[in-house]
């Protein structure tokens, strides 16, 4: 599996080979083939470049989109945009957080769930929303946490 | 090229096209603070205290980055100009850890002076503070986050200059901070500990890890005989921490400290360096007249490099002399030979060094650096160039009214200057050629002045007829510059038979533990250059310039060493390497 993946990116590196600005363009299509960044894809994408590992990890770290850890099988998305902000999904997220031992950004120890924080994911009359694997949870508030973690802990 | 004609304050001042407003006003005869900026390292525009009024522009323009036009008219100094950088420094001064009091840096940082200059009031904009652990997991360098302002310049250092690459800027905004790659610490990334970061670094956020508490309780032992070696540069550049101006050799009165300070023995390491061309002349002639050995062969001197090319090269460690490097051999004769002289047990004797380097206090702990037995290092503790000032301050020494004609004490303290010129690129090469090239002709050479050897240019080949063979000899200083030539081994490009291999550029001069010139200063003088002229002057006009003519030299293998590379001299004068994983 792992090889396979190594091999498809191997041609992704060849493909950018001559493409001026490669290293963010190979972070993104790495992202997309490994689900994250570990240490071995940015060393790799480091020397293929010539740049230096801590640059590569610097640009990793700049932009939120770039995960440095193994997504969860679960991933929750919790919109933090300003009308969901405004209609209490901070307090969501802190819940889910709470719950889950894990700030914003992390997975679990136990690679079951992923939490994240969204900028607006466009359906604002719904606020706050969030989302899980996809799923839309529409006017959350915190007791719905309960819920929704009791349903995908059953799951 | 074409010229520009401008204005700076009202000053006329013409300049090639192309020039920056901070080179022009420096021209003009004007002052730009800069804290980013720092001449051929760095031009990041992230700080924003080089802002200056250029006439007809609305906003202000950054001296560092804004290239001059003709007909310009720039003004550095008035009361906008004034009031910007103040803000910008009171901003700075806001998320800083003013330690200023106990800070190592206090009374030489670039922010702490611009500060004072600008009248800033440090307390005026209250608000979050970052907090970051110190990281102080290696014995030779210290992070403290909390003092850094993000100018950028240790990481130009360490990705441009020496292309090392464990540093760069991360995360976002407010949370910007210099980091390693995954949060690990120095010691765990490859850091070859050259120490060009904290040079560089316009505040306490970088250091060495002080050595001095450590010197002090070897001092305070009875039982052991201290003594102390300095390294080459460390002359040239001491003096600067004194007031002197860069440039200024200050032997005498280096030894005279080490002496006030309560040293047993002083001695030079210079006379390590001579049997470091001993051994390595010897290593050299004999690989070259053996088929199979590996060439070319590359100095090992420096510890920076060494550990460069244990990370970045291990398939081409074989292409390194085997031979210890001063410092430890220096060390190594201390706790064999001079031990057995004076009747002391190896145990007993401590040795320190005084480096213009960091990487020195890893070298010390490095594997098969133990010639007296297992458990004894060759050296103890290792201080740079700042440390020493530092002690020599602590211990309430006038430095100045010590006696400048002081000397190494005898009988095994005088190096040749052959050693000392080992303190700048090219110097190890040309001692090994004056020795080499007397020892595989049996001549005495008229002129053993190599000149092709010498300056601060990054890489320097020459070919030189020995007995008949054409040699191509190669001198790289700064560990970009070292990659260029690893790589064309590697590609079996290469053509030369002997590199010598620093990685500081400009050679141990300008190593990481010397003392700290400002972005100001550094416009103005060529720091490595000026330091290695205090080394070729006084090899211009002293007597003894091979090593092999050092009688020092002479006396060590005939009562103990035998001969260079002799069985007993490659137990204690050579050494071993590792590959080491960088991640």
């Amino acid at each position: 599996m792992t090889e396979e993946k190594d091999k498809q990116f191997g041609e992704v590196l060849e493909s950018l080979k001559d493409v001026p600005g490669p290293v963010m363009m190979a972070m993104q299509k790495a992202q997309e083939i490994y689900g994250y960044l570990p240490i071995e894809v940015q060393l790799r994408i480091a020397d293929y470049f010539g740049v230096p590992l801590a640059t590569v990890y610097g640009i990793a770290t700049f932009y939120s989109q770039f995960r440095l850890e193994q997504p969860g099988q679960i991933k929750i998305a919790v919109c933090l945009g300003t009308a969901c902000y405004v209609k209490g999904s901070g307090g969501v997220i802190e819940k889910f957080g709470r719950m889950l031992g894990v700030e914003p950004g992390h997975t679990t120890p136990d690679g079951r769930f992923t939490l994240e924080a969204t900028r607006c994911i466009g359906c604002c009359g719904l606020a706050p929303v969030l989302t899980v694997n996809g799923e839309v949870y529409g006017k959350v508030t915190e007791d719905s946490v309960d819920e929704i973690m009791a349903k995908y802990n059953n799951a | 090229m074409k010229n520009i004609n401008l204005t700076v304050n009202g000053v006329p001042v013409t300049v090639p096209e192309g020039t920056r407003i901070l080179d022009a006003a420096i021209k003009a005869g004007f002052k730009v603070p800069t804290l980013c900026y720092m001449k051929d390292l760095c031009n990041e525009s992230s700080c924003r205290v080089c802002v200056v009024e250029i006439k007809g522009n609305r906003k202000l323009m950054t001296a560092c980055s804004t290239v001059v036009s003709e007909g310009m008219e720039v003004l550095t100094n008035t009361p906008k100009v004034r009031a910007s950088r103040k803000i910008t420094l009171e901003l700075m001064l806001s998320n800083h850890h003013k330690e200023c009091l106990s800070c190592v840096r206090s009374g030489n940082c670039e922010l702490q002076t611009l500060a004072n200059e600008y009248g800033c009031d440090a307390e005026k904009y209250e608000g979050a503070m970052n907090s970051y652990d110190v990281d102080d997991a290696t014995e030779y360098l210290v992070r403290d986050n909390n003092k850094c302002i993000l100018c950028r310049r240790c990481v130009a250092a360490c990705n441009k200059v020496q292309t090392v690459g464990v540093i760069d800027a991360g995360n976002r905004g407010f949370a910007t901070r210099i980091a390693s790659p995954f949060e690990k610490d120095l010691g765990g990334v490859p850091c070859v500990a050259c120490g060009q970061c904290i040079n560089v670094c316009p505040t306490g956020a970088l250091r060495e890890k002080d050595s001095i508490k450590a010197v002090e309780k070897l001092l305070a032992d009875p039982e052991k005989t201290v003594i102390v070696g300095t390294a080459p540069s460390v002359r040239a550049a001491l003096g600067e921490e004194f007031g002197y101006p860069i440039g200024t050799d200050t032997e005498g009165r280096m030894v005279a400290a080490l002496k006030a300070i309560g040293f047993d023995k002083v001695f030079d390491v210079d006379m390590a360096a001579d049997m470091t061309i001993m051994e390595e002349g010897t290593e050299f002639i004999s690989r070259l007249n053996d088929k199979n050995a590996v060439l070319p062969m590359i100095t090992s001197c420096s510890a920076g490099w060494v550990r460069f090319i244990e990370f970045n090269y291990p398939e081409l460690l074989p292409h390194l002399s085997t031979c210890k490097s001063p410092q430890q051999m220096f060390g190594a004769i201390m706790k064999t030979y001079y031990a057995k002289k004076i009747g002391v047990a190896p145990e007993n004797i401590a040795v320190v060094t005084v480096m213009p380097c960091i990487a020195k206090k890893f070298e010390k702990l490095r594997d098969d650096e133990c010639a007296a037995g297992a458990g004894i290092p060759d050296i103890d503790e290792s201080i740079t160039t700042r440390e020493l000032a530092r002690m020599i301050k602590n211990y309430g020494i006038n430095f100045n009214a010590l006696d400048p004609k002081t000397e190494f004490d005898n009988p095994i303290g005088k190096g040749s200057t052959a050693g000392l010129i080992f303190g700048a690129t090219g110097g190890v090469m040309e001692a090994a050629l004056r020795t080499v090239a007397e020892t595989v002709t049996g001549e005495t050479l008229e002129n053993i002045d190599f000149k092709a050897t010498r300056g601060t240019k990054g890489i320097k080949e020459a070919t030189i007829t020995l007995a008949g063979k054409q040699i191509n000899i190669c001198v790289a200083s700064g560990l970009a510059n070292a990659r260029k030539i690893m790589d064309d081994i590697k590609a079996g490009k290469s053509k030369y038979h002997f590199i010598e291999i620093m990685a500081c550029p400009g050679g141990c001069v300008n190593g990481g533990g010397q003392p700290i010139v400002s972005s100001e200063k550094r416009n103005l003088v060529d720091v490595a250059k000026t330091r290695a002229g205090v080394l070729y002057k006084k090899d211009k006009k002293d007597a003894l310039r091979k090593s092999h003519d050092n009688p020092v030299v002479n006396t060590l293998y005939g009562d103990y060493f035998e001969k260079p590379n002799s069985h007993v001299a490659h137990k204690t004068l050579h050494t071993s390497y590792v590959k080491r994983n960088r991640y």
